[in-house]
């Protein structure tokens, strides 16, 4: 088993006036590749630079001016269509996609429209435990970013930052397979995780190097039929997706019902109002004059060049998730949690490796990452490391310490580090198991509370009691079930 | 200026003897330059840059084992990217633009010694086949028909090349061939004109026309110095992603002469109706030159010739209308002014409409059409299948045994300037009747002067070879250029 079981979810409807509606939902998302350097120039791709610091003449589109393929974009890219169990194409070829704008230096933008690098593949999205809606990806091209435009620095004049001209993009398009505004968001989280898994894009949304442009249509519930969509640009917040996704169906919905019908457009978002409109008039319908790049060579790589990327690939969600309910007996929603990043799963599988996996998994996730979210910090800031966390649950396994104390020395590592062991014996934090001396107590206790024993003689029930006063006399460094049996005993029950 | 060597081989040998220096023979070359300003051949002098090369140059013959264009002269297409000279493509839109950048033939040029006396005449963005589209009039022929004082066109679009060459302004000059712009001019003005293999030569640096045809190669007076500078510019360039990993050989070394054995295709297509008899008997008589050197010539058919033409007017304007998307008055060169409230869409649309010529604009506009929605499968598709039609006609000769294909050069000897002025531009596109096809095929094609007109104007002779065999080609040529034995000067007018 490398999968889990899953059942595909119920389409969500909306109650329109005449009947219940359904989305039909496909996503392109534009990932930044994780690279050094740009698709077709040699230009660094850091974030952050001086405006157009980041330049080569051929990312400003200067006369006499040649793109080179970067190898390492299109390995990512491969390496990214591995990642979603797609077809790769050892024959592939770029193409020109021609429109006019002054952050396009060229005049033209290098993408793949006719033989895109990477075919089919899928990523299935998690609906919850025992639920997921396979999404088909239809294709996967690589292409070149434009620059930024900036419209308000000045009253009269724009300017133009080309630190990201060039920079390369993968665009993953996705079948029409999702159904809401909820699975859209958990398929970009999902394929982000993959990505991320994989190394290929960074995912970040707010610096842009993640991007989603929404097509959405609706249909009567049940129906097989396509709908007119209309594809909403540029997306890049899962809120925002979510968001265009409801206002976007019930507008269409709305039309509809209303007897009218859908003109195919692309429209944009305004976050500040909740609601879609259209990005450009008919007149201004662009007619992007697709031809390949002369410039540059089809595309041709090898089967063997492949497979090693293949090869080298890591375990990805999917299957790190099934395997850690497999190997480590934790729950499927804890197994989520756990390899939601590859870093965190990693941690708890030192955390586990040899020990307790449920318990691993209970204070990896209820523990660490409780206190972790609640700063604000990611498992690579975590104070407290998997060796450590790894001693605790070794003390608790040996009976040395109580689930109790457990907590109080996490507490004691989180602010001030340490040896697990160390600290339990220095500070006396050791859990006494030694009968002799829990019986002393215990008699201790007996004698001092003679009415309390006539009482519990009666009524079993008040040998909590005595538990309790034993585990108060010794700093609640008795072990719970010695006292449980022994004050038993003692009291005659 | 008579005993100054007007090849490149000549000057190497005069350079490398001492007899004459660098410094000396760029001196002349400016003289001669400032003297011919009628023909508008040079269009930026570069004599700061050439008196530092040629000093260099001179240091470097003084140490001895110099490479062979080491102190030799040469001018530049206006086309190639050369830093710190002036590039204009022979466009006002690039008016002002100094490249910070040497384009990686003219580097590799630079790198050898040899000395750039400047930029020359073409027709705009190499779109033409007179140099009347450039920005800075028309360069002028140096031949002039018996009898007759009208300017002659050099042709295009290399005229600047051509006549700065068959002037003897310089040895050597490099220009650059899309559907026929080194051989054409180079026929008229007798000259030889060489287009490599596509990928022989590096596009880096050199501004776009159609990428897929485009090739920069020599234009030069003598077959052995077309096999010279060659061997300088040829090469794989990891910038340009088309050029090819071959090795280059020694084409001056493979210049034998002997081409016994050869076979020599004549392909029955190339003989157009109302040919003038000039050309068709000049063909005939270089048939038989080959034949005469020990040659065999075969009858063969490239059957889809007639599709060549219109086919290429569909794939290189497609090409251009996106390669001139970047001159855009952004970033470089010309922006018009501008009227109050003028957004980005009124500083492309003056931009272009200011800075492109007549014959650009067409081209855009007809490239901008064959790729548009509804119509790129019938133009720009269907003319990709024609080009593999074509390239696969040249396949099936080769294959049958023929080494190189002999065809005219051109149509007619040059015209007049201004006479196609109020023709129809198809008129204009005929000249490259006979070239095209090289290109859309990627073959080498090299134009040898084989004869005069009746009116004593220059013919040039075609000779197409196997891809990557511009060796074999240039031997060919050798041959007949020797058997042509054209010695014609044109008479200093000027």
């Amino acid at each position: 088993m490398t999968h889990l079981d899953y059942a595909e979810p119920e389409a969500p409807v909306i109650a329109g006036v005449k009947g219940d509606w359904e989305m039909v939902i496909g996503l392109e998302v534009h990932a930044q590749i994780t690279s050094q350097a740009k698709l077709f120039s040699g230009a660094s791709t850091a974030f952050g630079a001086e405006p157009n610091a980041n330049v080569s003449f051929v990312d400003a589109g200067m006369p006499g001016m040649l793109p080179v393929v970067n190898e390492y974009c299109i390995e990512q890219a491969v390496r990214t269509g591995l990642g979603l169990k797609a077809a790769i194409n050892l024959n592939s070829a770029f193409d020109r996609k021609n429109y006019f704008y002054p952050d396009l230096p060229q005049g033209y933008q290098i993408s793949q429209l006719y033989h895109p690098l990477v075919g089919a593949g899928e990523v299935i999205v998690d609906m919850g435990p025992g639920l997921a809606r396979r999404v088909r990806i239809e294709r996967i091209h690589v292409e070149q970013d434009a620059g930024k435009s900036i419209h308000d620095m000045d009253p009269a004049l724009s300017f133009v930052d080309l630190n990201r001209t060039g920079v390369a993009l993968m665009e993953i398009v996705s079948r029409p397979d999702i159904r809401g505004p909820e699975e859209a968001a958990a398929y970009v989280t999902k394929l982000r995780q993959i990505l991320r898994y994989l190394g290929t894009c960074d995912g970040n949304m707010q610096e842009g190097s993640l991007r989603a442009d929404v097509n959405v249509s609706v249909r009567p519930a049940g129906s097989d039929a396509l709908g007119t969509r209309c594809e909403i640009k540029n997306m890049n917040s899962m809120r925002f997706i979510q968001a265009a996704i409801n206002f976007e169906a019930r507008r269409q919905i709305a039309i509809l019902e209303d007897g009218g019908s859908i003109d195919q457009e692309t429209r944009l978002f305004s976050p500040d109002r909740g609601e879609t409109r259209p990005m450009r008039s008919k007149e201004e319908a662009h007619d992007y004059r697709y031809f390949p790049c002369p410039d540059l060579l089809p595309l041709t790589i090898e089967q063997a060049w492949v497979d090693g990327i293949a090869a080298s690939l890591p375990e990805l969600p999917d299957e790190k998730k099934a395997r850690f309910v497999r190997e480590y007996g934790v729950t499927e929603y804890d197994a989520g949690v756990l390899t939601a990043e590859r870093a965190a799963a990693d941690f708890f599988e030192d955390v586990a490796r040899g020990r307790d996996g449920k318990a691993a998994a209970n204070w990896v996730v209820n523990a660490l990452f409780g206190r972790l979210n609640k700063q604000g910090l990611g498992i690579a800031d975590s104070p407290v490391t998997a060796a450590q966390l790894g001693g605790v649950l070794d003390l608790i396994a040996a009976g040395d310490i109580s689930g109790k104390i457990a907590k109080d020395l996490f507490e004691i590592l989180w602010a001030e580090g340490g040896d697990p062991a160390a600290i339990v014996d220095t500070r006396g934090m050791r859990q006494v198991t030694d009968e002799a001396a829990i019986e002393a107590v215990i008699d201790q206790v007996i004698a001092d509370n003679p009415a309390q024993v006539e009482k519990a003689r009666v009524n079993p029930k008040l040998a909590g009691w005595f538990v309790g006063q034993v585990m108060k006399a010794t700093g609640g460094k008795a072990n719970p079930q010695a006292v449980n049996t022994l004050v038993a005993r003692k009291l005659g029950l | 200026m008579s005993d100054r060597p007007e090849t490149i081989a000549a000057a190497r040998a005069a350079l490398r003897a001492g007899d004459v220096t660098a410094a000396e023979l760029t001196a002349a070359c400016l003289d001669a330059i400032a003297a011919a300003a009628p023909l508008n051949a040079f269009v930026h002098v570069t004599a700061e840059i050439a008196r530092e090369r040629a000093q260099a140059a001179d240091a470097l013959l003084r140490q001895g084992d110099a490479p062979a264009m080491c102190g030799v002269p040469v001018g530049i297409k206006d086309l190639f990217c050369t830093e710190g000279a002036p590039g204009q493509a022979g466009s006002r839109i690039l008016e002002g633009f100094v490249p910070p950048y040497e384009s990686t033939v003219t580097g590799k040029l630079r790198d050898a010694g040899a000395v750039m006396l400047g930029k020359l005449n073409m027709d705009e963005f190499a779109m033409g086949s007179s140099n009347e589209t450039s920005v800075y009039g028309p360069a002028v022929s140096p031949w002039r028909a018996a009898g007759s004082t009208a300017p002659l066109t050099p042709g295009g679009s290399s005229g600047g090349s051509a006549a700065a060459v068959a002037a003897g302004l310089c040895p050597a000059a490099l220009g650059t061939d899309t559907g026929g712009s080194i051989r054409q001019p180079a026929a008229f003005t007798g000259i030889v004109g060489l287009k490599p293999t596509y990928g022989r030569v590096s596009r880096w640096g050199i501004v776009a026309f159609a990428s897929s045809l485009d090739q920069a190669g020599p234009m030069t007076r003598t077959v052995r110095d077309a096999a010279i500078l060659l061997g300088a510019i040829a090469g794989p360039d990891p910038k340009d992603s088309t050029s090819a990993d071959r090795p280059v050989p020694d084409f001056e070394a493979a210049l034998s002469g002997d081409i016994r054995g050869k076979v020599i295709g004549i392909p029955r297509e190339y003989r157009m109706d109302g040919m003038p008899d000039a050309i068709d008997a000049l063909w005939q008589r270089g048939a038989e030159m080959l034949r005469d050197a020990g040659a065999r010539t075969v009858d063969i058919s490239l059957p889809h010739t007639r599709y060549a033409l219109p086919a290429y007017y569909i794939i290189a304007p497609a090409e251009a209308s996106s390669n001139l998307a970047r001159y855009d008055g952004v970033r470089y060169g010309f922006r018009a002014p501008l009227a109050p409230g003028d957004g980005i869409t009124e500083m492309y649309e003056k931009t272009r409409a200011a800075g492109f010529g007549a014959e650009v604009r067409r081209r855009v506009m007809i490239g901008t059409y064959v790729l548009s929605a509804g119509f790129y499968d019938a133009y720009y598709r269907r003319a990709q299948r024609v080009r593999t039609l074509i390239k696969r006609d040249f396949e099936t000769a080769f294959a049958d045994g023929v080494d190189a294909i002999l065809t005219p050069s051109t149509p007619s000897s040059a015209f007049e300037i201004g006479a196609l002025d109020s023709a129809d531009p198809v008129e204009m596109y005929l000249n490259d009747i006979f070239t095209v096809t090289v290109n859309l095929a990627g073959l080498p094609g090299i134009s040898v002067p084989a004869g005069l007109d009746g009116r004593g104007l220059p013919l040039g002779l075609q000779l197409i070879g196997r891809p990557w065999e511009e060796a074999e080609l240039l031997d060919i040529g050798f041959a007949l250029e020797r058997a042509a034995c054209f010695v014609s000067r044109p008479q200093r007018w000027w």
